[in-house]
């Protein structure tokens, strides 16, 4: 369980790291493009496929704290630009400073979430060992 | 290297074109100039400087900005300082009493020295075509006590008025070559213009000779008195002085000041007196000013000796009002002043309704040091929404004021100075070009505006090539110029420059046909063909598309173009790699030969599918390796392979502000345009349709790549001849232009400032950087900003452009535009600097974005709340005392009049039958033109022309054009016994009324009675009468200021396009949007909530 949440980690990290690049002007907001997009869909996936674990699990209170997230996943990936192939990033706007902004504030915030949720995990997980 | 190469140019000695093609006065503005010897550097003469291009229009601009920094305030040596501190310390006093009362001798003083010459050469070096004697010592030696190297200036900071012969191959440092022209022309040209600004030297001078008493010393030679010749002043003609005497120099002049002081003499005129009268001086010594020009002190009105009318004095310090009421010509000349009280005033809009002045409004003049204004860049070219920058975020936000940038970076100048030299002069950390605005620590050091960083510099920059003297780099052209190209070495080259390439792309599906506009385009582009901006490299080819895609073989040799057809258009590919894109030169015959049948080769056609997305996909292959221009033409929706389009519109739909489709329907185009932006491809895309075409999604080709967008709603050769005139003259502008290719450009601000959001057409490749793959003279930008960090430890802000580009002759060019405003710390200050008109183009950009990612009401709602908060602002914290009624200040007195306007405008609308296709137009062009455009369509200018009188006229190349005055846009101004002209940018209508006197429509129009007038006229007649000759020569006078040709519309009461006339009626209401005053009553009613 950790080591995905690693992988969703992951993810984040390569967000915040490609658009600080942006930012600092290292970047083509194309090749940015190109790096993130594929690694969205997987990263909602994964998460998804964890609240579904949890469901599973009738893990009431990690789901409750999931559904946020996942929820928010879902309105992020309905509302995204019009693009033919999966994604999430326009790069027309992505250099307008307010989404600049706006997706660096994301990254930051789900990487804490998801390290949050790490933590959480292995606690759980410890508990679980300990007293059995 | 921070400037993304592009390739570039080679064979940089072909000669030079010359700036732009507006050169010729005669001339067609349109050609792209002509050559220029590249070893002399010859210039267009300044006689044609920036007002030829606007005649008379802008006339104080001139001064203002480059050519002449004096324009309103002459500085008169003569009068020599009059109670130099007294004075001055009162900002609200000084306009009025001391001028007239001590110096009852004025006018004597404006006739005596011929205020157009040149006073003695240590004065006015620039004057002299000698350049060695340019520099007496007195001025031009600069004295390390008080005079620093930075603000050199103070004489020739009009380097191209001293006519210097480029000298080439002197010592190696002659390398740079300095454009420049003679100065007498320039002299003889602003009067010749009727600008009514004959300085065109610097004058000031004297102001900055190290030594005390600045004052023009009698011995220093005559004062440089500009006068103005009164017969030559016309309404439009006030100088705008570009100084401020108010202002806040302490920080930085006084140093150089100390213990001197100088005398202004203020010399302007009022528009509606013909006499300038009023004159005055002002003495004072920087050390003692006042900070700022807010009044700290309450302004002392008395003394004036002139009558004021008593409205609204609100006894506020800062609110000092003044009516122009009674003071009409005391005002009039005030306004001259930048820092007028006219400026300070608060006004209440509810009860002064006719805010509008009856001459082109200008530009605020930034409080700047004159010396540092007479340097800054044209604000045709480069403007700010404020023109005092707010010192934080905090105060920007509380004047809730939106700050940027409005740039028209490739417009088509005159005069520019071109510069070519082996080392261009950059800071070392930020990659700044040398400007203006730098500081010299010392000979061999300068300091970064931008960065802040000390640079050396080079050796070579050392020398001044235009005065042939070592050991002067503040003298350099690129120190004396705000607005200037380089020619730029290999290392601004990622390639070679690449050629001129223009390839065509019709659609020749059987509604194209139907339409008939093949002939038209075919006989453009035979007629222009020689006109196309082009070297001997020059290659053009041709691509037409229906359900298929026909390419057209032009190989030399071949008797016959040839014509390939693929009809593969899932998979596209290029039937043969060669002589598809042939040069020009080599195969004219064949294109000629081309453009004659292909109008002919369709007639027959019955496919109806059009197969756009493929045919750009060609395009596009065919293109990459070289890049270039591609211009496209499309009837209809594209229905067939990728890119198919479905209608969307829902024509019942179209008056509600909900639900319309703004965004494209696909991202194919987009990322066609991103692929097309990255081999350096531009798309201009020219929509021909009667029908709905989905301009939101097609446009997005030219939007990223770039191009531009023209939109000719049901084109019809036969049944629509208006638009086929008008698709004419556009295309003859488009084909023959000046063009830039493979171009970027960089936008760089000084530390503390950043960059926040960009609009117009290109592709953002980095955070300050936009690809421009074409950049033509006719596209205009905005880019929000934000203050990052305080700006608290200093006092100027820069702004730079740098534009890349390769020229239509091959050579790789750079110009530089650099704005230097001043920073503020307080609110008053930030709205007194407010630039109501950048303000409203940056808002409408804004609008335009909020309309595509929420929705047209969120849109509107945001205009309105715009006016909304940033006068609650004004009213909380800038108005001491509250009063009711709807105070705004000065600067802002008609923001509400514009937001009205665009809410009223094509692309902002509701309740109108609008199609969505024409808003979406509408939109583009308002992300695309450049602002002075973009105001005209919003807000047209209406005029009275049916007893156009000489009186206020003035005269350019001796003929001489009427000015009549600007009237409200509202039906009550409007009488049916007169005629009406509005310029509305793009269009001419000339609206005539159904009583209009026999006398008009006989002598200008040419028919006996107003039933004859016909219902489609869009030419006036020539007419041997002087009605006739003084209307023309209005029109013409109207369409020479503009690179485009607008059309004029003849409109009487029964024709279709009154609606269109009246709608530009902003003042009025109709049935779904407010009338002006109803609007000022809502915004009352909120501000003062």
């Amino acid at each position: 369980m950790s080591r995905t949440f690693g992988a969703e980690g992951r993810a984040t990290c390569l967000a915040i790291i490609a658009f600080d690049e942006l930012k600092t002007d290292y970047k083509n907001p194309i090749d940015q493009r190109n790096t993130l997009d594929p690694v969205v869909l997987p990263e909602y996936l994964i998460h998804a496929s964890f609240c579904v674990m949890f469901l599973c699990a009738a893990e009431w209170l990690t789901l409750g704290l999931n559904m946020p997230l996942l929820a928010y996943h879902i309105w992020r990936y309905m509302s995204r630009p019009v693009m033919s192939g999966p994604g999430l990033y326009d790069p027309t706007t992505i250099m307008n400073a307010d989404i600049l902004a706006y997706c660096q504030k994301e990254g930051w915030c789900k990487l804490a979430f998801y390290l949050l949720a790490l933590f959480y995990c292995l606690y759980g997980m410890i508990y679980v060992l300990v007293s059995s | 290297m921070s400037q993304p190469g592009i390739p570039a140019s080679g064979g940089a000695s072909t000669g030079l074109q010359a700036q732009n093609g507006a050169a010729s006065a005669s001339g067609s503005p349109y050609t792209n100039g002509p050559v220029q010897n590249a070893l002399m550097s010859s210039q267009v003469s300044v006689s044609q400087g920036y007002n030829s291009q606007l005649p008379g229009s802008y006339p104080h601009l001139i001064p203002a900005k480059t050519l002449n920094p004096v324009s309103g305030q002459s500085n008169s040596g003569g009068s020599q300082t009059v109670s130099p501190l007294s004075n001055y310390q009162r900002p609200g006093q000084a306009p009025y009493g001391p001028p007239v009362a001590s110096h009852p001798g004025t006018p004597s003083l404006r006739s005596g020295p011929s205020p157009q010459m040149p006073l003695p050469t240590s004065q006015n070096p620039a004057a002299t075509p000698m350049p060695s004697g340019s520099f007496l010592p007195g001025a031009s030696v600069p004295s390390p006590s008080n005079w620093q190297y930075n603000y050199l200036s103070q004489t020739n900071h009009c380097p191209r008025a001293s006519s210097q012969p480029t000298m080439t191959g002197n010592t190696n440092l002659m390398s740079p070559q300095y454009v420049s022209s003679g100065d007498s022309s320039l002299q003889n040209n602003f009067i010749k213009s009727g600008s009514a600004l004959p300085l065109a030297n610097p004058p000031l001078p004297t102001t900055f000779q190290p030594g005390a008493p600045l004052g023009p010393p009698p011995t220093g030679g005559p004062p440089p008195v500009r006068a103005l010749a009164p017969q030559k002043l016309t309404p439009r003609t006030v100088p705008q002085p570009s100084f401020n005497s108010t202002s806040n120099q302490e920080g930085f002049w006084s140093y150089k000041f100390n213990g001197s002081m100088f005398t202004l003499f203020l010399a302007t005129s009022q528009p509606t007196n013909k006499n300038p009268t009023m004159s005055r001086s002002v003495g004072y010594s920087y050390p003692s000013l006042p900070p700022g020009y807010q009044n700290t002190t309450p302004p002392s009105t008395t003394g004036t000796g002139i009558p004021l009318s008593s409205l609204n004095y609100p006894s506020g310090p800062q609110a000092f009002t003044q009516t122009p009421l009674g003071a009409n010509h005391l005002t009039a000349s005030m306004s001259g002043l930048s820092l007028h009280p006219e400026g300070l005033r608060v006004i209440n809009l509810l009860q002064e309704r006719n805010m509008l002045p009856s001459t082109p409004l200008q530009p605020p003049v930034p409080n700047l040091h004159e010396d540092i204004q007479k340097l800054n860049c044209n604000p045709e070219l480069f403007r700010c929404t404020l023109t005092s920058i707010p010192q934080t975020q905090a105060l920007l936000n509380k004047a809730k004021l939106p700050l940027g940038l409005l740039l028209h970076p490739f417009k088509d100048l005159v005069q520019l100075p071109v510069v070519t030299s082996s080392t261009i002069v950059r800071c070392r950390s930020c990659r700044t070009y040398i400007n203006p605005f730098v500081s010299f620590l010392d000979q061999r050091r300068w300091k970064c505006n931008l960065c802040y960083r000390v640079n050396d510099v080079p050796e070579e920059f050392m020398y001044n090539p235009l005065t042939r003297v070592y050991g002067e780099p503040h003298r350099r052209p690129e120190v004396q110029n705000a607005t200037i190209e380089f020619m730029a070495p290999s290392e601004y080259m990622l390639r070679p420059p690449q050629p001129p390439v223009y390839l065509f792309v019709f659609d020749v599906s059987h509604n194209a046909i139907e339409t008939g506009y093949l002939n038209s385009v075919c006989q453009s582009l035979l007629d222009n063909l020689d006109l196309l901006p082009g070297n001997t490299r020059t290659k053009i080819g041709f691509i037409t598309f229906d359900s298929t895609i026909h390419f057209y073989s032009l190989q030399e040799g071949l008797s016959q173009p040839q014509m390939l057809i693929v009809s593969d258009i899932e998979d596209v590919f290029i039937p043969m790699p060669e002589n598809l894109l042939v040069n020009l030169n080599e195969s004219k015959e064949l294109v000629q030969d081309l453009l004659k049948t292909l109008p002919q080769m369709f007639t027959k056609t019955l496919e109806t599918q059009s197969a756009l997305g493929p045919a750009l996909q060609a395009a596009f292959k065919l293109m990459s390796p070289t890049g270039g221009r591609m211009s496209v033409f499309q009837t209809q929706l594209p229905t067939l392979g990728v890119g198919a389009l479905k209608p969307r519109e829902e024509p019942n739909q179209r008056s509600s502000a909900k639900e319309i489709h703004l965004t494209p329907s696909t991202d194919f185009y987009k990322k066609l345009a991103l692929d097309c932006s990255g081999q350096q491809v531009a798309v201009d895309l020219f929509l021909l349709s009667g029908q709905y075409s989905d301009l939101a999604s097609l446009g997005c080709i030219s939007r990223y790549s770039a191009g531009s967008v023209y939109y000719y709603p049901s084109y019809h050769h036969q049944h629509n001849p208006v638009q086929v005139q008008k698709l004419q003259k556009e295309l003859q502008r488009y084909l023959t232009r000046k063009i830039g290719f493979e171009a970027v450009m960089r936008i760089r601000c000084t530390k503390g400032l950043s960059i926040h959001t960009f609009h117009g057409n290109f592709f953002v490749r980095s955070t300050d950087l936009l690809s421009l793959p074409n950049v033509n003279p006719d596209a205009g930008y905005a880019v929000q900003m934000s203050v990052e960090e305080s700006l608290t430890d200093t006092q100027l802000v820069s702004f730079q452009s740098a534009l890349l580009y390769t020229s239509s002759k091959g050579e790789r060019r750079i110009r530089v535009h650099t704005l230097c405003l001043p920073v503020v710390s307080t609110l008053n200050e930030v709205f007194l600097g407010a630039d109501v008109q950048a303000i409203s183009g940056l808002l409408a950009n804004m609008a335009v974005d909020r309309s595509v990612t929420a929705s047209l009401s969120d849109a509107r709602d945001a205009l309105v709340n715009a006016v909304i908060d940033s006068l609650s602002a004004y009213r909380s914290s800038a108005l001491s005392n509250q009063q009711s009624g709807l105070m705004v200040p000065f600067s802002l007195r008609l923001f509400p009049l514009f937001v009205l306007a665009l809410l009223k405008q094509k692309s902002f609308q509701t309740g109108t039958n609008a199609r969505l296709d024409e808003r979406i137009f509408a939109m583009c062009q308002v992300k695309n033109q450049p602002l002075v455009y973009l105001m005209l369509t919003t807000h047209p200018s209406l005029y009275r022309v049916d007893n156009l009188s000489d009186e206020g006229a003035i005269s350019i190349n001796d003929r001489t054009i009427p000015q009549p005055p600007i009237l409200q846009l509202s039906v009550e101004k409007l009488s049916r016994d007169g005629a009406f002209l509005m310029d509305a940018g793009s269009v001419l209508m000339l609206w005539v009324g159904r009583n209009c006197g026999q006398n008009f429509l006989s002598q200008v129009l040419g028919v006996e009675n107003y039933a004859l007038i016909p219902q489609t006229m869009t030419d006036l007649p020539e007419l041997d009468t002087p009605e006739s000759a003084r209307t023309i020569a209005f029109i013409s006078w109207l369409r020479e200021q503009r690179p485009f040709y607008p059309i004029l519309y003849v409109i009487r009461d029964e024709s279709p396009m009154k609606a269109n006339f009246l709608q530009n009626m902003v003042e009025d209401r109709t049935e779904s949007a407010l009338s002006y005053y109803e609007f000022l009553l809502h915004i009352q009613q909120q501000v003062n909530k």
